[in-house]
């Protein structure tokens, strides 16, 4: 019987080695896996490379995993916020690496790896610092620059609802990087709150085939409108 | 808003937001930027269906939300709780950027520091050194959108004009921006550097805004 069900936060994040590459999905708080997140923040990991849209806010979750100086490496499209002031101490400090990249390419990137592509021309970026000393082309008389997939080790997500087989619901615009990065990581570890049984989730409906999630942990969701 | 092209009151920044809005046409597809771009919505006429983009992964975006109504899980691009209108639909972030560069999105409204008079466009940094560096999808929507509009300020407040021959400002896109929304007057551009102007605000004339831009402006205001 395949069960991707696991009983703790703990138990899906125990072999998560120091200098792994973890996506974290999410966008503001709408689909960030927080709980997943406090638990990376337990086990005391050096050298991570961490894939996210931000470097953290305020004083919890990736900002305080930032903080605690588990991260070597920041890739992310927006890491400059009125609340980002773990990280940017960090960054002054040269004690942690950025790769900032535009967002759209940050997404396509990341689907990239999911999807076995080798590299892609993007417009995006082209005739910018952030194109520099990367490879262009012009098709059809548009300009180009070359962008590589991102993969990653890990991917820690935030659904609404699952089943056993790792099939995935996900509740409006928490749905964000959560579908690529599931495909993207060797690994995905999905927080969600609601369980299924096989068979109750409409398959018209399902938005992540099971295929590309390996751990599935149910977690209590803060948000009363979750549960409605 | 009146109609005719020579007003003798500058706009206020609401007012750009409400002249943008009147150049938004029915059932467009449009993505509006953080800050006075984001007021544009406010001066929509419901009944022309226009479909507004967040790029976290939605169409037809409502209003924000207040009170009973926030919901963490629907969020706008600056993370802030809104609301559905009928008809929206969700999807993942690269469908989202998909939206936008593979030419889908008919206008995005966005703020600028500089815009040169071939329509390349600097809004993502400053250029200052030890400044962390912060794009979000500004890139994306610049070379994505069929129309890019600009709203901002002609003039710093040091009194030079942010419409310029080149870019001293870092790069978002090049030759993108089709039209400017300013204080004291709208500018149509294309990538071969003609800037007409079509309407002035606060009694300027087209003279007085070459000597402000040092710019060849063509007078289109008639």
């Amino acid at each position: 019987m395949i069960n991707k069900f696991r009983d703790s936060v703990d138990e899906v994040l125990a072999d998560i080695p120091d200098g792994a590459t973890i996506m974290i999905g999410g966008f503001g708080l709408a689909g960030q896996p927080i709980d997943l997140i406090n638990g990376l923040l337990r086990r005391n990991l050096t050298g991570l490379t961490i894939v996210n849209n931000n470097a953290g806010n305020a004083d919890e979750g990736l900002a305080l995993l930032v903080k605690s100086g588990a991260v070597r490496k920041v890739i992310c499209s927006f890491p400059r916020q009125v609340d980002s002031w773990h990280f940017d101490k960090k960054y002054h400090a040269g004690e942690i690496e950025l790769e900032l990249v535009p967002q759209g390419n940050l997404a396509e990137r990341i689907r990239a790896a999911g999807a076995g592509i080798g590299a892609f021309f993007t417009p995006s970026g082209y005739g910018t610092t952030l194109a520099d000393g990367k490879e262009t082309r012009t098709i059809e008389g548009r300009d180009y620059v070359l962008e590589y997939p991102i993969r990653a080790d890990f991917a820690l997500i935030k659904a609404h609802k699952a089943d056993r087989w790792g099939n995935l619901l996900y509740r409006k615009t928490s749905r964000n990087f959560g579908p690529i990065m599931a495909m993207a990581a060797t690994t995905t570890i999905v927080q969600v709150p609601f369980l299924a049984e096989l068979g109750d989730l409409d398959p018209e409906n399902i938005v992540t085939p099971g295929i590309f999630v390996d751990r599935v942990v149910q977690v209590d969701s803060t948000n009363p409108k979750e549960h409605s | 808003m009146s109609i005719g092209h020579r007003h003798p009151e500058k706009l206020t920044r609401a007012q750009m937001a409400e002249r943008v809005a009147s150049d938004v046409p029915a059932g467009a597809v449009v993505n509006l930027g953080i800050g006075i771009p984001t007021q544009v919505s406010n001066y929509l006429n419901p009944e022309h269906e226009i479909i507004l983009h967040t790029e976290n992964g939605m169409l037809g975006m409502g209003p924000e939300a207040h009170g009973d109504d926030v919901d963490v899980d629907l969020l706008n691009a600056g993370k802030l709780p809104v609301t559905e209108a009928p008809g929206c639909s969700y999807f993942h972030h690269a469908d989202s950027f998909a939206i936008m560069r593979g030419g889908h999105l008919d206008i995005a409204v966005l703020g600028a520091f500089q815009v040169s008079q071939k329509g390349d466009l600097a809004n993502w940094h400053t250029g200052e050194p030890d400044a962390i560096p912060a794009v979000g999808g500004a890139m994306d929507l610049a070379v994505g959108a069929k129309d890019v509009f600009v709203i901002m300020e002609l003039m710093t407040k040091t009194g030079t004009s942010k419409l310029v021959p080149e870019l001293t400002y870092p790069v978002t896109g090049l030759g993108c921006v089709t039209r400017v929304y300013t204080e004291l007057a709208i500018f149509d551009l294309d990538r071969s550097g003609n800037v007409r102007v079509t309407e002035t605000y606060g009694g300027v004339s087209v003279a007085d805004l070459c000597d402000m831009t040092h710019l060849d402006l063509i007078d289109a205001t008639e």
